[in-house]
């Protein structure tokens, strides 16, 4: 089992989204994020999807999200060069003054952003891949214990630096 | 010119040459079955449900090779369709279902027989959409017959609200589809073909698997010009019988749960496996792991995602069957193997399928007699033991055609199936084989037959019990029939091992029905009597005859490989 990396343009339609979870749900595909946005020709969405597969199920995905008439192109980023990053909020509660100061410096650290200063908690605004994200909870989690997650799921595009 | 969208869907119909609609009204598609009734190039079908109707069409489509078209309401006639919507994406038989809906502003506020269609059948159709905009409907049309009999053909779902049916828009029919996500492979791939070539130079026991994809695509005389022209044998699955006469001298058999040993050795034994139109379904592999072992694999499919899916294969081949056979006809050779041909002969001559010995009215006896009485016919079966049978047993040739629920194995499609074969080869012997259950579970279908004058023959081969489960439940279920037997009454034990003098009458009384209907019955209790009833029937040129064949319920489709276990493991008698 892999973590694998596709991305989709869809036909921006009513339904779509649906049809290609549906389509993870039916198959017992094993789903870990997905997002949807628009893009510069409003006839197109792109979506992102993370998974977990091995080889074999792998490609069987692929070939099932091109057999979907709605599905534009697939793209596979596992041996692709490409930018990528999720955006989590992550709010810590019930923080005295100096963890305050403690959480600045992680922030300054991971190179994220404290976007809400409350009287007993913040929350960080998190841009980053996946994996270091999933790093900066743990660490939270360890120094603060429970903290209020929201992530987004990830977006990707292919880099031209190599090329 | 403005005109209505019904109206519009009309000419649609027209433009795609469609001669025949299985349609059923309610609320919602009484305006298009309004428009229909204003003209006589379209032939629109009243069946007397909406299963029945769908199951129709998809035979009508097998059998004319042109895509079904349905049309119901919303809500129930929506929701009824989906066992056939199901069975057709299976099979990849074209049908386009429209169905009704109810007005747009209504949509998604529980109105009266309002059902999320679209979102329904989304996992068993090729392609499925909502109509919201009147200027889209000709396109949506257009599109839905490209996708539904373009590459591996499939159902296609189209829901049309009231309001657009009813708007007034432009009348132009697009002439031409362009669908940017949807591109079937047209061409084949020669350098793969080489592959193929250069592992048959060396092969030794070379073996063609055929499965629906051969006849789906017309190559079945493409196919038979391969065979002679390398010598290589051949097997076919359930849906690919018929892909080859079953009188050539190297057609095997089918292979799989109840293939013949000979067809299920030969695919255990051979070195190259050519398979082409096949999905590798558990029901033709067994076990996994021991299937064709010590074979190298081609597998040629329109479908990329049928390859590798359940069989790792050699030598993957994304092409249409007919285009395919084509180019290996020009690439391969004649390929003596006579070490291997005289291998299969000796394995058919140690277990052949056919019995001689039985005594009794036996499955084999009555299909046997088809096969002589009927040179030219259509045969479609239902599901269970006498489908088995009747793939073991029918022969068929270039005169005949197979239609039979492979993929989903639904009980309830024969009999419809043989009224829409029927309605679409008006000329032809239409002969529906089924069993006591499933017959039953679309009976009402008799009253369509009946009404539009259809010499169909439908043998019921009467075990009394739900027969194939029933095997299962002798073979391996300690003889425990449970929920089986159709005479069972209230006054019956709980427990009960099977049939003995005190059992109560068989309901229906399958006579009285044909009669009710205004059909023929014929009972045959014989092996003596089978010849005369088809004679009769033949003789019943407007209406349908049921024979009934009262058959013993211990009979067994035999060979059998349970499932999961290898294809060499097989039971051959009990």
């Amino acid at each position: 089992m892999k973590k694998r990396w596709i991305s989709l343009y869809v036909e921006n339609q009513i339904g779509v989204l649906a049809k290609i979870s549906g389509l993870f749900s039916s198959k017992s595909y094993n789903l870990e994020s997905l997002t949807v946005g628009p893009t510069g020709d409003e006839t197109i969405s792109r979506i992102t999807i993370g998974l977990l597969s091995d080889d074999a199920t792998f490609e069987q995905i692929k070939k099932q999200l091109n057999r979907c008439i709605e599905v534009i192109t697939v793209m596979d980023f596992t041996n692709t060069s490409i930018l990528i990053k999720e955006l989590m909020f992550i709010k810590i509660k019930n923080c005295k003054s100096e963890q305050k100061n403690q959480i600045f410096q992680i922030a300054q650290t991971y190179k994220v952003s404290v976007r809400d200063y409350g009287k007993n908690s913040l929350t960080l605004e998190c841009v980053l891949p996946e994996k270091e994200n999933n790093r900066l909870i743990k660490l939270l989690q360890a120094l603060f214990g429970e903290c209020e997650i929201v992530r987004g799921g990830s977006v990707a595009i292919e880099t031209n630096s190599f090329q | 010119m403005q005109i209505k969208g019904t109206e519009l869907f009309v000419k649609a119909l027209k433009c795609e040459g469609v001669d025949t609609l299985f349609g059923y009204p309610g609320s919602y598609d009484m305006d298009i079955l309004d428009a229909l009734y204003l003209q006589n190039d379209i032939e629109v079908i009243l069946p007397r449900h909406e299963q029945g109707l769908i199951h129709a069409a998809d035979g009508y489509a097998r059998s004319t090779g042109k895509t079904g078209v349905c049309l119901v309401t919303s809500g129930p006639g929506a929701t009824n369709l989906i066992t056939g919507i199901a069975t057709a994406n299976y099979d990849s038989v074209p049908l386009v279902c429209f169905t009704g809906q109810v007005t747009t502003h209504l949509i998604g506020n529980d109105a009266f027989q309002e059902v999320d269609i679209v979102g329904i059948t989304r996992s068993i159709c090729k392609y499925s959409v909502t109509v919201r905009d009147r200027k889209d409907l000709g396109r949506i049309i257009k599109e839905a017959f490209y996708i539904a009999s373009s590459g591996r053909p499939g159902p296609v779902v189209i829901d049309l609200p009231k309001d657009i049916m009813l708007a007034v828009g432009d009348d132009i029919y697009p002439d031409e589809v362009f669908i940017r996500g949807y591109k079937p492979n047209t061409g084949v791939h020669i350098g793969q073909l080489k592959k193929v070539v250069d592992i048959l130079k060396t092969s030794e026991k070379p073996l063609f698997l055929i499965g629906g994809g051969v006849p789906i695509s017309c190559a079945n005389g493409s196919l038979t010009k391969l065979v002679n022209h390398t010598n290589i044998p051949v097997v076919t699955t359930i849906m690919g019988k018929g892909a080859i006469d079953t009188n050539h001298p190297l057609y095997i058999g089918n292979l799989g749960m109840h293939g013949s040993y000979s067809a299920n050795k030969a695919v255990s034994n051979c070195d190259v496996l050519i398979s082409i139109g096949t999905r590798f379904n558990d029901r033709i592999t067994g076990k996994i792991n021991t299937f064709a072992t010590y074979a190298k694999i081609v597998h040629i499919d329109i479908d990329p995602a049928s390859i590798s899916k359940n069989i790792k294969v050699d030598i993957p081949v994304v092409a249409d069957a007919k285009a395919a056979i084509k180019a290996l006809l020009e690439i391969t050779d004649h390929y003596q193997r006579p070490d291997w041909i005289s291998a299969i002969k000796s394995w058919k001559k140690e277990h052949p399928l056919e019995h001689s010995e039985a005594t009794g009215l036996t499955p084999q006896k009555i299909i046997q007699q088809i096969n002589s009485l009927f040179a030219e016919a259509i045969i479609v079966t239902d599901v269970g033991q006498h489908q088995m049978w009747s793939a073991q047993y029918i022969h068929m040739s270039d005169q005949k055609k197979w239609l039979t629920s492979g993929g989903l194995g639904t009980m309830g499609y024969g009999f419809p199936a043989a009224i829409g074969a029927q309605l679409g080869n008006k000329d032809r012997q239409v002969i529906c084989i089924s069993g006591d259950g499933g017959i039953q579970m679309n009976i009402q279908e008799m009253a369509t037959a009946v009404a539009y004058e259809l010499p169909l023959i439908i043998c019921i081969f009467n075990n009394s019990y739900l027969g194939m489960v029933r095997q299962w439940q002798q073979l391996f279920y300690d003889k425990r029939y449970a929920s089986t037997c159709i005479r069972k009454r209230k006054s019956c034990q709980l427990q009960c091992k099977g049939p003995n003098p005190n059992c109560p009458e068989y309901s229906p009384d399958f006579i009285k029905l044909a009669e009710s209907y205004g059909a023929a019955g014929i009972r045959v209790r014989r092996s003596e009597d089978i010849k005369a009833a088809f004679d009769q029937a033949k003789e019943n040129k407007k209406a349908p005859t049921i024979i009934e064949f009262i058959i013993d319920s211990e009979e067994l489709v035999l060979p059998m490989v349970k499932g999961g276990q290898s294809l060499e493991d097989m039971i051959l008698e009990c």
